[in-house]
């Protein structure tokens, strides 16, 4: 068991999302930065879809009933086990006893614990992901609260020295195929979608402006502010579905990014959609900074698609050689 | 260059305009594609898109599909290599989608009309230049068919209004809609599953469960249902 120390509003369990139910109006949810959670999770040998918290508000603690190995990754929470430093996207022994302190980000938003095993909530529709507006899945469909105690699936706890071992962060590992923010700015890669053309000459200004992510913006959606882009003509669209990544443009002008809760159905005209392997970076924008869209295309994103693949693939490949390489030394 | 090609030419989302009998096919990042029904908001179209769903969730590359209204969602579990060929193939899958019919059970829903929660009711009259009673008989007069589901769990989009009290959705949404609520969207009905912000017209309430995660399936409705509602209470 692991029991919750300290925590604000908002922190809750996610797994890669529900699957298969978008059509009876239930949303994916599941982690806003789905990159770090699989990452967290490939370094302690998990299912790369295993449940683990995700911790949006900070600080947060808590305390470790039974040894285990855990990763944090994600946010640059500066984590401290019993007030030592814990190394970001590193797996790491602990005891039962121990706390862990997760301190505000400076740069990013989001961080993600993952435990050897996963966390043992009871899946709900094929997955343990919470969902916050449905009220289920996670745990009691709510968000954590101090005292809250949560279980943590039996895994046999492989070989991990003390010094633990880590993963090169996707920023450093990917910066070749991931555009760098220019003066703060997150540039993000969006195709244009349905109704493009309907916004004129005035479409020109979603990718040469820079866009600020308003106080409104949560896991459902970040709003954007600055300066609107209208229709020629109002218009009203026959509800269709959306996903994760969808630029919607509401009456008055400024974008909609429908997010990891995003509504299954939408009657906004859509501007554009984000590349799906652009949408972990953007669940580590922090409230109040900037974006900018970039004008992309399949091939493109593609390309950044094999080599998060490729990023992967390495570390499901290395971690077993590296923990029983170094499982041995320490046991010399 | 006709303005048909010249629309297609500066917007590459959009992958092919709707013609005559075509459908819009345009994408929403890299791997879900939108087909949109040419024509009415009517239900031969929806039998088609019904079709058309059925054919493609049998590709072994879409991950999911979500019908609707008037329109199909096709979800890909991967951005595909050749886009142009993902097109080729749902415009094809629509040139032989023949409408069907969805085996549908009928749901009877009681609902108290006017009252408290109806707070929309007198725009409804003043848009329709109707009064309350005859738009709570037009209303509960109609026959519905379940189109889609979406926007909140097992929430249902229902066809059938009398066109006599269309109304349009509200710019301003209500904040705090309650759950039951009964409500006119344009040309669709449904009933909210969820206590939030809402765009639709409150009319009435009604007491109804419509989804349970614990439940096999979870939703109540399904597409091809249809749904009546019984005046029980009018509280005008």
């Amino acid at each position: 068991m692991i029991e919750v120390l300290q925590t604000g509003p908002l922190n809750t369990v996610q797994d890669l999302g529900r699957f298969g139910y978008r059509n009876i109006g239930v949303t994916s949810s599941g982690a806003m930065d789905r990159l770090a959670l699989t990452v967290g999770n490939l370094l302690l040998g998990n299912e790369e879809g295993a449940a683990a918290l995700e911790i949006q508000t900070f600080p947060f603690r808590l305390r470790f009933e039974k040894d285990t190995v855990v990763a944090v990754t994600g946010a640059d929470c500066d984590a401290r086990l019993d007030g030592r430093p814990l190394p970001p996207w590193w797996a790491m022994p602990v005891s039962a006893g121990q706390v862990l302190e997760l301190s505000t980000p400076l740069q990013s938003a989001r961080a993600y614990l993952c435990l050897v095993g996963g966390l043992d909530v009871e899946p709900v529709m094929g997955s343990r992901s919470t969902s916050l507006r449905g009220g289920f899945g996670g745990l009691e469909g709510r968000f954590l609260a101090a005292n809250d105690r949560l279980s943590i699936a039996e895994m046999q706890i492989s070989a991990v020295p003390d010094g633990g071992f880590g993963a090169m962060p996707p920023e450093a590992a990917l910066a070749a195929h991931f555009p760098a923010p220019e003066d703060g700015v997150l540039l993000v890669r969006a195709i244009p979608a349905g109704e493009y053309a309907l916004f004129g000459d005035e479409a020109e200004r979603f990718w040469t402006q820079t866009w600020k992510i308003s106080s409104q913006s949560d896991r459902t959606g970040y709003r954007l502010s600055g300066a609107p882009i209208m229709l020629a003509s109002p218009m009203e669209m026959r509800s269709h579905g959306v996903v994760p990544g969808v630029v919607q443009m509401p009456p008055a002008g400024e974008p909609i990014i429908q997010m990891s809760d995003a509504n299954t159905a939408g009657g906004y005209p859509k501007i554009a959609g984000v590349a799906e392997v652009d949408l972990w970076r953007l669940g580590q924008a922090r409230i109040g900074s900037c974006i900018r869209f970039i004008r992309s295309d399949v091939a493109e994103a593609r390309a950044a698609e094999q080599a998060v693949k490729s990023y992967l693939d390495d570390i499901r490949r290395t971690v077993p050689m590296l923990a029983q390489a170094l499982g041995a030394m320490s046991r010399r | 260059m006709t303005d048909m090609q010249a629309t297609a030419l500066s917007t590459p989302g959009l992958i092919s305009p709707a013609l005559a009998d075509a459908p819009k096919i345009s994408v929403i990042g890299t791997s879900a594609y939108l087909v949109e029904a040419p024509g009415d908001f009517d239900l031969p179209t929806q039998r088609r898109i019904w079709a058309l769903a059925k054919a493609v969730e049998t590709w072994s590359e879409v991950r999911e599909i979500v019908p609707g209204v008037t329109n199909l969602l096709v979800i890909l579990k991967q951005t595909p290599e050749e886009p142009d060929e993902v097109e080729a193939r749902l415009r094809r899958e629509w040139d032989r989608a023949h409408g069907i019919d969805l085996a549908g059970k009928t749901i009877e829903i009681p609902v108290t009309y006017g009252g408290e929660h109806a707070t929309d009711l007198a725009a409804v009259c003043d848009f329709s230049g109707l009064n309350d009673r005859e738009v709570v008989r037009l209303h509960s007069e109609g026959n519905y068919t379940v189109f889609a589901l979406g926007s909140a769990p097992g929430f249902g989009y229902l066809h059938g209004l009398d066109p006599r009290i269309y109304m349009p959705r509200k710019t301003v949404p209500s904040l705090r809609m309650l759950k039951g609520t009964v409500t006119i969207g344009g040309m669709q009905t449904g009933v909210s599953v969820l206590t939030g912000p809402n765009g639709w017209n409150s009319i009435g309430f009604a007491e109804l469960s419509v989804f349970d995660p614990a439940r096999t399936p979870p939703a109540l409705l399904a597409p091809g249902d249809k749904v009546r509602f019984l005046p029980e209470r009018i509280e005008l």
